[in-house]
């Protein structure tokens, strides 16, 4: 888990350096080699690689908007994807979807733009999976804005009467866009909306990878077992923007001060060391081993030739 | 005595007679939807089904259109061939997200290497005052929209081949099917669409336009219930001695241009005959396809008869008022003769 949560975070940091350049000195979204808005993960590590770690690549994951810890976690190959975003032939589709639009067929991957719409696609891929006798447990990664869509009450609600093996993970980051949740959502946890369901429904407070890992165990197991779906809301941290650019004007003073503070990163590490999983230099060792990770996949992607503009009206059908 | 091989089928038994062959010698097919099970959908396209293949594979749903085809299109990701049905196409509304942002786009997306092998099948179409809701046909909706394929049957033989080429096809296929086709007595339904559907099996060409009657003087293109609105037209038009040509689009996308634009060229005028909207529609890509080509086949302007730029009307003299039919075509000529 560590591993991953390292490998995401400085890749986010590796993306966002590299998504300024040619943008200012007046921020021109369009401009530098990674056009277009950019969601950065940083902080909800924990979230994806706790849940992740119980997958396999046979098993399903759809993700949101802001999707890079979730495929790292999920296992999706960090150079097609790393091109992907660069918007380059080699890219996991080829340019044709960008960072909001990672898809990875080999790992069971998918992700889109809009909010909560992973919810039906992930509960489909449970019915199939139950349809066909095949093992496999679909995860649908939401915000907590994504809750009061009606597309997520309806899957739920399918999901739940079905039977289906599926998970509900929220990533409770208190933030939507500028919209904090407690002027969002009528019920402080989201968790409680499991009672709707007839399912059950778990919180996690706190951005603990641990506390993360043995909850989605339990709602993983439960749905292998064919037991139905689970819904798990985390309490987890957006720790930049809502994208690159984003001046966080509506945060109240101090919030994103108390935020790093609370970094789970170097409270994995540091925890790891206090428990003598890990010394200090062999997590200095995955360090560097994720950071000279990150530089291939960069590379591979600045290497890698743009794509064919004519290709852009290739694909659009099987 | 009618020979078995002879028979005629409605659309329904057609569409349901295709699923069925189809299921038999496909597991991964299934069918989904609301009231598809017991009741055997609302318009009867999925009658009988439940009793052969059991509810696990013909599934009725809650009424939650926007999970149940987004479901749909994650168990079409994940090597099902699902088969939805939106009972109203007006429906769309609801659940459209799940439709163009998801079943039309995953395709491309992933750079070619998802297939979303599913099939929307969706009602059309007014004429019995069911209010603005319940009677669009917003074929030019869905069909400008990239991504998927669509289908307009006029007759049982291409509902059948079309319904197993769709259930075949690796890409999303929106299956639009005409209320006023389908054989439902309620209806009122259109005699000339039940015809002669053989048993075995078979594939009609999506992207295929069809040549319904042939003629010299002005060919008359149309889809789904307007093919037999052009049919009578042609009737009509013949006593005055003039010859039509009606052309069947069958499939919206891809759109059979070549079938069009010959078809002008032989006649050297064009009437388009469109149930949805006028506006930003079928009949306007229909007209732009043979202009650009080339205008100088066209004998004198095109025209075209399309449902008026307003919702649909209740009041059954309001909704016939807008509605195409083989009298409008005809003023149509009239008109293109007198300009």
């Amino acid at each position: 888990m560590y591993r991953n949560m390292v490998l995401s975070r400085r890749f986010e940091e590796r993306i966002a350096k590299i998504y300024f350049e040619g943008k200012t000195p007046v921020f021109n979204m369009a401009n530098g080699p990674i056009p277009g808005e950019m969601h950065l993960s940083d902080g909800q590590e924990p979230v994806a690689v706790g849940v992740c770690a119980h997958l396999t690549p046979e098993d399903i994951v759809t993700a949101t908007h802001r999707p890079h810890h979730q495929a790292i976690a999920k296992g999706v190959d960090l150079d097609r994807m790393a091109a992907e975003i660069f918007g380059k032939a080699t890219g996991l589709s080829g340019g044709r979807g960008g960072h909001m639009h990672i898809f990875d067929p080999e790992v069971n991957f998918a992700c889109s733009g809009i909010i909560a719409q992973g919810m039906g696609p992930a509960v489909g891929a449970a019915l199939s999976r139950k349809m066909q006798g095949k093992p496999g447990v679909a995860v649908a990664f939401v915000g907590e804005g994504a809750v009061n869509q009606g597309g997520w009450h309806e899957a739920m609600n399918l999901a739940a009467v079905w039977k289906l093996p599926f998970v509900c993970v929220i990533e409770d980051n208190g933030w939507g866009i500028s919209v904090a949740k407690q002027t969002a959502s009528a019920v402080a946890s989201n968790a409680d909306r499991a009672a709707a369901y007839g399912i059950p429904g778990k919180r996690v407070e706190g951005n603990d990878p641990y506390a993360i890992h043995e909850v989605a165990g339990e709602a993983i197991a439960r749905a292998r077992a064919g037991d139905g779906p689970t819904l798990i809301e985390v309490e987890t941290y957006r720790l930049a923007g809502h994208f690159m650019g984003d001046a966080e004007g509506y945060r109240p003073k101090g919030e994103k001060e108390a935020l790093f503070e609370k970094d789970p990163i170097p409270r994995m590490r540091a925890r790891l060391i206090a428990d003598g999983i890990a010394s200090a230099a062999e997590l200095d060792d995955i360090e560097a081993a994720a950071a000279a990770r990150v530089e291939t996949a960069i590379t591979f992607a600045r290497d890698s030739a743009d794509p064919a503009p004519e290709d852009a009206l290739t694909a659009v059908f099987a | 005595m009618t020979k078995p091989n002879e028979r005629k089928l409605t659309i329904a038994r057609a569409m349901a007679e295709a699923v069925a062959q189809e299921m038999r010698v496909d597991p991964s097919v299934f069918v989904m939807g609301e009231d598809i099970g017991t009741l055997g959908g609302v318009y009867g396209n999925t009658r009988g089904l439940l009793d052969e293949f059991g509810s696990e594979r013909i599934r009725d749903t809650p009424i939650s259109e926007t999970a149940f085809i987004g479901a749909a299109v994650g168990a079409a990701q994940d090597g099902m061939r699902p088969v939805v049905e939106l009972m109203f196409v007006d429906f769309f509304g609801v659940c459209f997200d799940a439709i163009y942002n998801l079943m039309a786009k995953n395709i491309y997306f992933s750079g070619g290497n998802l297939k979303v092998p599913m099939v929307l099948m969706t009602s059309t179409g007014g004429g019995y005052s069911d209010g603005g809701q319940h009677s669009q046909c917003v074929y030019g909706t869905f069909a400008h929209l990239p991504g998927m394929k669509v289908v307009a049957p006029s007759n049982a033989y291409d509902a059948k081949g079309l319904m197993t080429a769709a259930m075949r096809d690796d890409s999303p296929v929106v299956y639009m099917y005409h209320k006023g086709l389908q054989g439902m007595g309620w209806l009122g339904t259109e005699a000339g669409a039940t015809v002669h559907v053989p048993e075995e099996s078979y594939t009609v060409e999506i992207g295929k336009a069809r040549v319904a009657r042939a003629g010299k003087d002005v060919t008359i293109v149309s889809l789904g219930m307007g093919v037999h609105h052009a049919l009578r037209a042609a009737d009509k038009l013949e006593a005055q001695g003039v010859s039509a040509e009606v052309v069947d689009l069958v499939s919206l996308v891809p759109l059979d241009r070549d079938t069009i634009r010959a078809s002008v060229a032989r006649t050297g005028r064009l009437i388009v005959v469109d149930e949805d909207y006028m506006s930003y529609g079928v009949s306007g890509e229909i007209i732009a396809s043979v202009t650009e080509h080339d205008i100088s086949v066209l004998k004198a302007a095109p025209r075209r008869v399309a449902f008026p730029d307003v919702p649909i009307p209740f009041a059954r003299v309001m909704e016939q008022y807008c509605l195409p039919d083989a009298d409008k075509i005809v003023a149509a000529w009239a008109g293109m003769q007198a300009a």
